[in-house]
Order: structure tokens, then sequence, then C-alpha cells
């Protein structure tokens, strides 16, 4: 039996909130089979069997945690659309605050440069 | 023939392209007018060359000239005129061939504007930009070249037809803006690396460039929003922005871009930032080839790229490398020469036209890290992984909001020194309206905290603007005709720089409606069956088949209703490209102030196959997206108008830097 076959054959039904549960968590997986889709926007087969397996998932009572890391065991870590903070990823996380934290830096020796300026009459322009 | 005679036209383009580099930048060193005069004459007939190289292109598409070996794989003579056109810039070569036609288009019209440009600046000006075609038209003759024949001579009868997903009028008009915008922003690389070369820049500088990046900003700024257009009705499930690499490959000049409109004000109007502006301007371009680059060097995965091929992009990268590492080297070793003169305190305008550019260089940074992160991981450990919306989204909003912060203090702090009791005094009303208008709607259309988040951030950035038109034309201060007449009399690049503000603002609002209001429904329809979506009702009434010129068609009309009465019909289609032999979704849109509705029609369904899997959207706010995106080019095209940067009379300033040029 295909696992398709399988997951339509076990169509779970679920309720709002859970359902919303299930959106919310489709939006953020990838379908590995499409060019750059969540597997919410995707039309393709595969798409809808991931989708299927997350809402049976949520009608298991896992948590959303779970539900993503039981998807990333069957497909790897590509699907996480968003990457997940670990070491690996720090540069990734880090990295726009690091960079603000420059800018700011920038900002302050702009700043103390600029020794008493006086004021000037407005003009607009 | 018409290989040979394009391929001509192509050489003959690089070699006036290389007399144009030598001529203009010895011709500037020497300060010898022939040669200068020659480096123009020779960027006007590269320009033509490389035109008649177009129109012979475009000329093969239209006809179905299949001796072309480019023809024959993009092009089919069953296809509508405009496709066939517009195929000419679908396919990898093609599209190179628009990029030069731009590139040397650019570079003859520098050469031949108006009188005020000092020989030696625009000799050099014309030259570096004349370096980047050599390169490029040589890649191009070499590994890319649209004339190649078709191998063996035998002139096949029919060709293999443009990927049916380009075969839509949006994509057809959306490369040439886009690629008007990353060349466009050549232009201010050429005259940085110029003023680098000399060692100077002042106001009049400043002024010269302006309308080049305004014309390069306004055009990615419309090429990227018709790329979103495109990408919400013709890719069938409702979205317009992916945070894709090539998505992102646009967004990186734009950012640089307006970064660098902003630091150049301060050039212009103070004569500081200098060096940084410098910077910025070579940092446009920078990223402008990054996204030609990455749209074909496969190194990235995408739902946008259609003409990609790694090998070539590897070459494309060295090139790139080599323009890019050229001028941050001649950036290192000279851009201190670039001294200003303008001070100015820290809680200024400048003072927040300097912020503005630090949020913008994070916001570019943390696209660029989010883009190419996957690929350092995978290099580094082979695992593939994935940076998508919810990154970007998480990163981008907080800077976002820090952002329109500084435009409101850079809208009303004034130049040089400001006074933070004046500044606070002048916020005060603009924040009020903004907060009460957030609650407001926020009360009446619900949704997460982000929604409000972007409702603040949006009607700020309208409310702002708003009042500082009232201010500036002291409303309420004066009597109302005299701020009539006022209104009147404001600057065109002060409302050109308003409305792009608030274009800002209204496609802010579009976002929140778009993306955090929408509604969606999908649903198993048999014809008879409908489904409800945001309070409307979507029947399916019948499914048929129509042929089109190059495609099999088939229909499902829809009925949509609302309490019993009936609104429109709509007729999304599967089609089926003969040629191409491939099926493509077209969405039916019914289109609408307040909120669009969205039918895309998917397989069969049922035993019969007389079902179709049916999804419907909701989505609110949509034209605010558009218009505000229209709005920000009509800023821009409006900023690029005002006279300051037409025919420059004659100023103290200009003789004095006509008489400093190196002779």
């Amino acid at each position: 039996m295909t696992l398709s076959a399988l997951l339509l054959a076990a169509a779970v039904t679920l309720t709002p909130v859970e359902a919303a549960r299930a959106d919310a968590l489709s939006d953020s997986l990838r379908c590995v089979v499409c060019q750059n889709q969540s597997i919410a926007d995707s039309d393709a087969a595969l798409a809808d069997d991931m989708r299927e397996l997350v809402r049976q998932r949520v009608a298991a009572g896992d948590s959303d945690e779970e539900v993503r890391a039981y998807i990333v065991q069957r497909y790897g870590e590509y699907v996480l659309l968003r990457p997940r903070a670990n070491a690996r990823n720090l540069p990734l996380w880090a990295g726009p605050g690091l960079a603000l934290l420059i800018g700011a830096i920038v900002m302050y020796l702009f700043a103390r440069k600029a020794k008493d300026v006086p004021f000037e009459d407005e003009e607009d322009a | 023939m018409i290989s040979a005679i394009g391929t001509f036209a192509l050489t003959l383009a690089l070699l006036l392209a290389c007399l144009q580099v030598g001529a203009g930048l010895a011709g500037a060193a020497r300060g010898n007018g022939r040669m200068m005069g020659v480096a123009g004459t020779a960027a006007l007939f590269q320009a033509f060359a490389v035109a008649l190289a177009f129109g012979l292109l475009v000329q093969a598409f239209v006809t179905s000239d299949f001796s072309l070996l480019n023809v024959w794989q993009n092009s089919h003579t069953d296809k509508p005129l405009l496709y066939k056109v517009a195929g000419a810039w679908g396919s990898h070569e093609g599209s190179l061939l628009l990029w030069l036609l731009m590139l040397s288009g650019l570079g003859a019209a520098v050469a031949g504007s108006g009188g005020s440009l000092p020989a030696p600046l625009r000799a050099r000006v014309v030259g570096v930009q004349g370096l980047i075609g050599v390169g490029f038209l040589a890649f191009t003759l070499f590994t890319s070249n649209p004339f190649t024949p078709i191998p063996g001579g035998l002139v096949p009868p029919q060709g293999q037809d443009l990927n049916p997903l380009l075969q839509d009028p949006g994509l057809a008009f959306h490369p040439p803006f886009l690629y008007l915008g990353y060349v466009g922003m050549s232009v201010a690389f050429s005259f940085a690396v110029a003023a680098l070369i000399e060692g100077r820049v002042d106001a009049a500088w400043a002024r010269w460039v302006r309308p080049w990046t305004l014309l390069a900003w306004s055009a990615l700024t419309i090429g990227i929003a018709m790329g979103a257009w495109w990408a919400y009705y013709e890719l069938g499930w409702g979205g317009y922005w992916f945070w894709d690499p090539v998505e992102n490959a646009s967004l990186m000049p734009w950012l640089a871009g307006t970064a660098l409109l902003h630091c150049a004000l301060v050039v212009e109007k103070r004569d500081a930032l200098k060096s940084w502006t410098v910077f910025m301007a070579i940092l446009a371009f920078a990223t402008s080839l990054l996204g030609t680059f990455l749209v074909r060097s496969g190194i990235v995965t995408s739902v946008h790229a259609f003409a990609n091929d790694p090998d070539r992009g590897a070459v494309l990268l060295v090139l790139c490398g080599l323009y890019t590492g050229g001028a941050f080297l001649l950036f290192a070793l000279r851009g201190d020469r670039l001294r200003p003169t303008g001070v100015f305190a820290p809680l200024s305008r400048e003072g927040a036209l300097v912020l503005n550019n630090v949020l913008l260089s994070v916001l570019l940074f943390t696209v660029l890290l989010g883009t190419f992160w996957p690929t350092v991981v995978e290099v580094a450990t082979g695992e593939r992984i994935s940076v998508g919306p919810p990154y970007f989204n998480a990163v981008s909003l907080p800077l976002l909001a820090l952002l329109v912060l500084a435009m409101a203090a850079g809208t009303f702090l004034p130049w040089k020194r400001g006074r933070g009791g004046d500044l606070l005094r002048r916020l005060r009303l603009p924040a009020l309206a903004t907060v009460l208008a957030a609650a407001i709607w926020f009360m009446l259309q619900g949704g997460s905290p982000i929604a409000l988040a972007g409702l603040l951030i949006g009607l700020w950035v309208i409310s702002f603007s708003l009042f500082d038109i009232a201010r500036r034309v002291r409303l309420r201060e004066v009597p109302l005709a005299q701020s009539w007449r006022r209104l009147g009399g404001l600057p065109r690049g002060y409302w050109g720089g308003t409305l792009a503000h608030l274009g800002l603002g209204i496609a802010v609002l579009g976002m929140v409606g778009t993306s955090l209001w929408v509604s969606e429904e999908q649903a198993v329809l048999a014809p008879g069956e409908s489904l409800e979506v945001a309070g409307y009702t979507l029947t399916l009434e019948r499914i048929y088949e129509a042929r089109g010129p190059n495609y099999l068609s088939e229909v499902s009309a829809f009925t949509l209703s609302r309490d019993g009465k009936e609104l429109a019909e709509l007729y999304p289609e599967r089609r089926w490209y003969l040629a191409a032999e491939q099926l493509t979704t077209e969405v039916d849109v019914l289109p609408r102030w307040a909120s669009d509705i969205y039918v895309a029609v998917g397989e069969g369904r049922g035993e019969q196959r007389e079902a179709r899997v049916v999804r419907a959207y909701h989505h609110p706010l949509v034209y605010y997206l558009w218009g505000g995106a229209i709005l920000m080019t009509f800023g821009g095209i409006l900023s690029l108008s005002d006279p300051r940067y037409r025919a420059q009379r004659v100023t103290k300033r200009r003789m004095a830097h006509a008489a400093t040029a190196p002779a």
C-alpha cells in the first residue's frame, strides 16, 4: 500500500482550533518536490500527503514542536522554513543583531565626531 | 544571414566598448578633449550596435526564424505576437542582450546628456560604463550568443515554445523594468568610480547622479511590483512575495538604492557623508550584479528562475567579483580623499538619514545572509536546510519598525542640528492619530498582534507624511488660501519623497491585509456545488473545454454571490500547452477596492473526474499593495522631474568644480 493511499484511507477530522493549528504548521513546512512553496500553498500530491500527515499528528495530540520533529524525521531538516535556532544556525539568527550593533557603533562614532554644531534657521527643502 | 549580422553587431559593440574605455579614461587623465569626444561617440555607436542586435533578435522571434538556436528553443509559430516579442528576453541569452541594451543605452545617454557635466567627469563615467560593457559583451559573445545558428544548418519547421508560465502580460513587461532598475544602478556606480579616480565628490556630483539613481530606483520598484503581481495570479496560490532567493535578489539592490537616494541627499545639501555615498553607489550596483547572477546561477532554487545555467553562472560570478572587487579596492585606496566639509549634530536630519542608512544596510545584510545561508550550510556540512518566510518576517519586522521611526525623525528634524523638544512636539499629533486609527481598524478587523504592529507601521508613515505637508504649508497658522498657495510652491523633489513615503505606508497596509487577514477555503466541488469564503458563496456552474492559440483549456465557470445576490462570474482555467507539453493553472480574480476574490482550480476528483479541487481566497487590501507600489514609483519619477536636476544653470559651485577639475 502506498503512503498516499494509506493517508487517504485515514483522513482525519479536526476541531476548528486543531485545523487552524494544522494550517499554521503547514505554512511553516516546505514542500520537498516544489521549487519554493510551503505545503499549505502547494498543489503537489506530496504536499497533500504531508498536510494530511500534519493533520494526523495534530489529531493525535502532538504539540507543534512534536509535529515538526515528526515531519523532519521523515523528510529532513530541509522542510523547516523557519530554520532551527541551534549552534550551527547561530550566525543566521545572531547576524542581524550583530549587524545592528555594528551600525550602532558607527552611529556613535559619527555622533562623537560632531562637536558643537550651531543651530541653523530652519529652511525647508 | 541574421546570425552573421547579429554576431557582427555584437562584436562591433565590443570593440567600440573597448575604444570607449580607453579613450574615456585616458582622455580624461590627459585632459585631451578630442579623446574624450571619441569616447562619447563610441558610446553612442556602441548603443546603436547593441540596439541593432536586439532589434534583429526581436525580428527573428516575430518571424519565427528557427535558423537561430535560441529562437527555436524559445518560440513557436502559434504563440501570440506579444509573447513572441517577449520571448526575445525570455531566455538566458536574450535577457543578457536586453541587459546590454540598457547598459549601452544608459552609457550613450550619459555621453549625450545636458551640458553642465564637466567633460573629464563625463568621459570617466562613460569610460567606466564602457568597461562594464566590455565584460558583459564578451561574456555574451563567447558563452551566450543569442545568434548561434541551429547546429547542422537544417532549419526545423517548428520551435519548442516559451515556458508557458512566462506567457503572461505581467511577465512580458516585468523583466525590462527590472533590468532597467538593475542596470540603471550602473550609472551611479560609474559616477562613484569616476569620483574615486578624481578624488572628489561634491554637491554638484550628487545632483548629477541623482536623476539616474531615481530612474533606476523607480524602474526597480515597479519591476518588483510587477513580479509580485505576476506571482499573485500566475503561480496559483495567492501569494506574491515568498522571500524567494530571486525576489531577495531584486530586493537587495532596491534596499541599497533606497539607502543611496537618502545619503546622496546629505551630500547634495550638506556636503557630508561623501565616502559613505560612494560606497552605497558601489553596493547598489554590486547587489544588482548579484541579482543578475543569482537568477541564472542555479546556486539557489527559486520559483522565478527560468533562464539558468550553472556553468555560465560561475563565469558571471567571476565577472561580478571583478567589477565589485575592483571598485571596492579603489574605494579602500582612495575613499579617504573624499573629505566632507559639512558638520552635523547627531540630532539632525543628517543624523536621521545616517540611521536610515544603517537600518537599510542591516536589512540588506539580513536578506543576503538568509538567502545564502542554506548554500553556506550545504557547502560546509552537506546538509540541506531552508530559510523561509518565517525567518525573514521575524527579522525584518522589527527593523522596519525602527526604520519608520527614523523616517519620521528625518522628516521633522532640520538639517545640521535639531532640538529634541521640537521633534517630540511635532511627533505628538501624528502619533496620536496613528494610535487612534490603528486601534479602531484593529478592533473592526481583528487579527494577530503582528497585524496590529503592521497597522501601526503603515498608518504611522501615512500619518507623519500628511502632518508634514500640513506643517510645511502652515495649515491653520496662516489663512487657508495662503496654505493652498504654499502647497503648490513645494518643490517636486519634496512631493516625490512624500508620495514615495505615503506609498510605502499604503503598501504596508496592503501587506497586512493580504497576508494576515486572508481567508482561504478549499473544497472538492462538482458542478452545482458551492463553497463559502468570507461570507461569499462560490458556485461551480459547469466545466467546459476551450482552445487557445497554442493551448487547450479546461474552463470552470463559477458564479460568485453574496446574500443570494449574484456579484460576478469567474472563469479559472487549467491550460495544457501543446508544444511545451506543460500544464498551467490560470486563476481568476475579482479585483475590488476593499478585497479580491481569487479562485484557482486544481486537478479532477471523483470516479468520472466530474469534480475539481477548488481553492478560493478572500484577500483584503490587495489594491493597497499595488497602489502603494505605483505611488512609490510615481514619487520617484516626480522627483526625477524636479527642475533642479535638469539643465542646471551655471552656478558658482559648478564653475568652481570645472575650474579645479584636473586639466
